[in-house]
């Protein structure tokens, strides 16, 4: 496939969030290109492949049946000593995807919207010229090629690789990065095949949980994030465990190994540079608590796309133009997980007894609440109830 | 002279890139396996800890 020596747009990383920004970038009628490194886009997965519908529909988005696993009703999650609550209502339904058929769908549309898509094509460096982003140096089987642009897009995932070539600081400390592993697992029982499963307690996950996320009757993904830097013991060694204590899971077959870092903390104020923006993973747009990045990086891409677009307009590349992208962002996505976050940071104190004691006096909308940023007074009170520690300051109350 | 460097063992890596997203020195990339530039790595142990694979070593 030609690729030109300039484009309006370069996007790194053709994932959920790079595929948005592409296809919002081309139905604004500028020239994109994005450049993938893997040889499938959307392969292989680092995802759990959860999505809700409240989610697609904030995001007008109208998938279609193949990119959908399995439809789920709700949740159960468990506390350290089993005890369960059950999380079920309007919100808390949604899908398991097939990520690899959703990632591709995605680019479908960017395509068929005049984004030209390039796989098999790593970002090695960027051009940097007068403090600007100028393009990007790509390797094209084994030749390296530099191509120029107005504006580079960093969506190539938690690396964050294009920011920091850029000179920008992502936050990426290891408390602020968890570290996922993860099954595909085929020939498992579960409770109800429509339920996401969460497992809550030090033993289980440090600082985290394991999740089950069905994908068909018999299929799940299973799961588990841990602090990055939790050091005595590794999140596979924590999951082959909780497997190995759960007869209906030890009896399955392992179809496929994930793993991944899942930024949890670090939203950044400031996402641009001269000539660069950040989107997605790259600048840690994900959902503190549940780790749900898709929606994230789709919004994060539209809200980009506007503000390059902005930048033609007035023929101005600078960072002053493109931090209308900040502004936005954080009026729209920003202030709701700097919520999450905190409540995160909360939970993430808890030991094992007092989540015992959460699960005793909290109900499933209450928990869908806490994931969503939304109620967090109540967990003041709680905190206080239960002697948490400095968990109320945490909350900024 | 001690050599500042992490191996990877490749097959217990699952080509995450998470070791690359923590490294406070960016001494990390993925190529076609996980390489570290020996003149970056300070020995923090930060890309150790986080993997959740267990696939990373110091290389002595
Ligand atoms: C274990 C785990 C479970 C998760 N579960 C869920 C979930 O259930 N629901 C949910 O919504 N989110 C989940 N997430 C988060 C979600 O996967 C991410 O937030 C989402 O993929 C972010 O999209 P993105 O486009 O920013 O980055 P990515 O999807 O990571 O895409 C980045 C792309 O950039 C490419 N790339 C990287 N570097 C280069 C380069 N140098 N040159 C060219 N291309 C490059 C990569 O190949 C990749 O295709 C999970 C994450 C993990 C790790
Ligand atoms: S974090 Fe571990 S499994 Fe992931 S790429 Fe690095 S060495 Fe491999
Ligand atoms: S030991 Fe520290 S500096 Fe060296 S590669 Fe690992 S994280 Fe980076």
């Amino acid at each position: 496939m030609e690729i030109k020596e300039s484009y309006d747009v370069i996007i790194v990383g053709a994932g959920p969030a790079g595929s948005s920004t592409a296809k919002t970038c081309a139905e604004l009628g500028l020239d994109v290109v994005v450049f993938d490194r893997n040889n499938e886009v959307g392969a292989p997965k680092r995802c759990g492949e959860g999505i809700s519908f409240n989610a697609l529909k904030r995001l007008d988005l109208d998938i279609p049946q193949k990119c959908i696993a399995q439809a789920i009703d709700g949740a159960y999650a468990y506390a350290p000593d089993g005890k369960e609550v059950k999380i079920q209502f309007e919100g808390t339904k949604g899908y398991v995807l097939e990520r690899k058929v959703f990632d591709k769908w995605l680019c479908y549309q960017a395509a068929k919207s005049g984004a030209k898509i390039i796989s098999k094509t790593p970002v090695t460096d960027l051009i940097l010229e007068d403090g600007f982003v100028k393009g990007v140096v790509i390797d094209v089987h084994g030749q390296e090629k530099k191509v120029y642009s107005k504006i580079v897009v960093a969506a190539d995932g938690v690396e964050s690789m294009i920011m920091r070539k850029a000179g920008i600081r992502t936050n990426k400390s290891p408390t602020l990065v968890d570290s996922g592993y993860q099954y595909e697992m085929a020939g498992i029982d579960m409770r109800d095949p429509h339920m996401i499963e969460l497992f809550f307690g030090n033993k289980i996950a440090s600082r985290g949980y394991v999740w089950v996320f069905p994908k068909g009757e018999h299929e799940a993904n299973v799961g588990i994030g841990i602090s990055g830097a939790h050091k005595e013991k590794k999140a596979k060694e924590y999951l082959d465990d909780f497997i190995a204590s759960h007869p209906g899971l030890a009896k399955g077959s392992i179809i496929e190994v994930n793993a991944g870092s899942i930024p949890v903390g670090g939203l950044m104020e400031d996402m641009v540079g001269n000539g660069i923006i950040g989107v997605g993973d790259a600048v840690n747009q994900v959902n503190a608590i549940h780790g749900g990045g898709i929606p994230e990086a789709i919004t994060a891409g539209k809200l980009a796309a506007q503000s390059i677009k902005l930048c033609f307009d007035m023929n101005n590349f600078s960072k002053q133009v493109l931090s209308e992208y900040n502004k936005q962002w954080w009026e729209l996505r920003g202030k709701h997980l700097k919520n999450v976050e905190k409540v995160r940071e909360t939970v993430e104190n808890m030991t094992d007894d007092n989540l015992n004691d959460l699960a005793d006096v909290l109900n499933g909308e209450d928990l869908s609440d806490f994931a969503h940023g939304k109620n967090i007074m109540k967990l003041v009170k709680i905190a206080a109830k239960y002697k948490l520690k400095g968990v109320a300051r945490k909350l900024g109350f | 002279m001690m050599i500042m460097s992490v191996l990877v063992n490749n097959s217990k890596c699952v080509k995450c890139a998470g070791c690359v997203s923590v490294c406070p020195k960016d001494a990390l990339a993925l190529k076609s396996e996980i390489v570290c530039d020996e003149k970056k790595c300070i020995n923090c142990e930060i890309c150790i800890t986080f993997c959740p694979a267990g696939a990373l070593r110091i290389k002595k």
